[in-house]
């Protein structure tokens, strides 16, 4: 049944795959308490720009990308604390000044528009060996830190004053989690696609908090939902030829509509 | 919590404390000392500088000149000590109401300030967390969400997770903001409680001027300089609370908010 393990493409696909349906809710649960939503969404556009100049300079996208992700992130909270622009706007410039610089580097270097594509909406075939040790380091990274750092995220995200006035240092946690969330980012590209990444560090999280569980439960149902989209949309990706990135969302989607409808079963 | 044989030891210290934004002065040459088993309340108009002067008391101003001195120490010389002061924010009922947590969770999370990084949670923190559910006897609602509770319930588990950082010393800002009347009335007995019978030293701020001077035992009053600072009893009489409100304020008159 599983004939199309066969092929080494769809092993990374699904390798992958895992590494980033574990990753991504993770941390997006963290910036959905945080009403950090849209965060997911800055940070990946302006990834992009790593990934044209990799694309432009022959380099890897991933890596590329990473980088991008990590200093925008730690520019946007450094822009955030100096209280100089609002938060949201901050997130604004940064999403549509991203796209922008990737598309002027883009069209600097005729003829990979193609090849771009697959960065923005994700694709099964064009993982590669390399993208695969760099997301695997990466994910093992987020995890590791927040499994160590877990009760801090947790104190700061529910409430930063209590937090500072217990001596804890709120600025480098919320570094560490954008930081992380830039990471988480990079590493979901390949699959998701840059433009639906926020989905899947998003949706898993808002659909996981409709069985008001704890805090702990709920991350890891988020999980679980995000596993489930992600192996469920390679599979439909590959047998329909459908773009993996598009097909996963619609699943995760589907997955919180059904999570909407048991809420109200639990109320009524 | 600390027992009573701590009594007389200077908890919190306020010397020439002054604060100003700008130009605009906020508090002027402030000293005080809240000693150990105290049960203080800060009272003053809005805008007087009492929510400054807690900023200051928690370390999360700086005062413009002055000093503060924390369990002896300046806030620079602190370290995990910080988490040994208990915090109660105002406006509870602003809390997150959707915030994915149990009780428990947010109780337990009391202990990450003192315990720091790379702690794994032992048999100790269960204890101290156990023994703060039961001191705010709120044990039965360990598995329920904090969205799920009454303004009251919130505001016992907010007390709760201080009390599971094992604080020397609480302090409450406008606390009964949000709550209704009956539940205020158990808060106050269940403060009383916590001064009387644990020996914790409470600062209690508040506009709420005749509850908070029927339950503490000292009075800070302050409007900008400290307009006087004694024993509650000695301190209910019009002659200071025209000081502070400048005489627009007759004691009898019941500052109710609405929301």
């Amino acid at each position: 049944m599983f004939s199309l393990f066969q092929y080494d493409f769809i092993v990374r696909a699904f390798a992958a795959g895992l590494i980033t349906a574990v990753v991504a809710p993770a941390i997006g649960m963290f910036l959905v308490v945080r009403r950090y939503s849209l965060m997911a969404d800055t940070l990946a556009h302006v990834s992009l720009v790593g990934v044209a100049v990799g694309l432009l300079t022959n380099t890897n996208p991933v890596l590329g990308s990473l980088i991008a992700a990590v200093i925008a992130s730690i520019a946007i909270e450094g822009l955030r604390e100096s209280k100089k622009v609002f938060g949201e706007s901050i997130l604004a410039l940064f999403l549509s000044g991203g796209l922008a610089l990737a598309v002027v580097i883009v069209s600097l270097g005729h003829g990979f528009s193609v090849n771009l594509m697959s960065y923005l909406f994700g694709s099964i075939t064009t993982v590669s060996a390399t993208d695969i040790s760099i997301i695997a380091a990466a994910g093992a990274i987020i995890l590791i830190a927040l499994a160590v750092f877990y009760k801090e995220f947790f104190s700061v995200a529910f409430n930063e004053e209590l937090s500072a006035a217990s001596g804890m240092n709120v600025r480098a946690y919320n570094v560490a989690l954008i930081v992380l969330a830039a990471v988480t980012v990079s590493l979901s590209m390949r699959i998701v696609g840059a433009l639906l990444i926020g989905a899947l560090m998003i949706i898993p999280t808002v659909s996981a908090i409709q069985f008001k569980m704890s805090f702990k439960k709920t991350l890891a149902l988020s999980m679980g939902f995000s596993l489930f989209a992600v192996i469920s949309g390679l599979f439909a990706s590959y047998y329909f030829n459908l773009a993996s990135g598009g097909t996963i969302v619609v699943i995760a989607l589907l997955v919180f509509c059904l999570s909407l409808l048991a809420n109200k079963g639990l109320k009524g | 919590m600390v027992k009573k044989n701590l009594a007389k030891k200077k908890l919190i210290e306020l010397r020439n404390v002054h604060f100003s934004y700008g130009d605009n002065v906020v508090l002027e040459d402030v000293s005080f000392s809240v000693n150990a088993g105290d049960y203080v309340g800060v009272i003053g108009p809005n805008g007087g500088g009492k929510t400054t002067l807690l900023s200051i008391m928690l370390g999360l101003l700086k005062p413009s000149s002055g000093q503060v001195l924390i369990f002896g120490k300046k806030l620079s010389d602190l370290k995990r000590e910080r988490a040994h002061i208990g915090y109660v924010p105002q406006r509870l009922s602003q809390l997150d109401a959707n915030f994915p947590a149990t009780v428990y969770e947010i109780v337990a999370s009391g202990r990450t300030a003192g315990n720091g990084p790379f702690h794994v949670f032992s048999k100790n923190d269960k204890d101290a967390v156990e023994r703060a559910l039961a001191i705010a006897k709120i044990g039965e609602l360990r598995h329920k969400l904090i969205g799920d509770l009454s303004g009251g319930e919130r505001q016992r588990v907010m007390i709760a997770r201080s009390l599971a950082g094992e604080p020397q010393v609480l302090v409450l800002d406008e606390p009964t903001t949000g709550v209704d009347i009956a539940s205020q009335e158990q808060f106050y007995h269940f403060l009383a409680e916590l001064n009387h019978q644990h020996g914790l030293t409470i600062i209690f701020v508040s506009h709420d001027i005749d509850i908070v001077a029927n339950e503490v035992h000292s009075l800070l009053l302050i409007n900008r300089k400290v307009v006087s600072y004694g024993p509650a009893k000695d301190m209910i009489n019009k002659h200071y609370l025209d000081d502070l409100y400048g005489g627009k304020i007759d004691f009898t008159f019941h500052p109710h908010h609405h929301h």
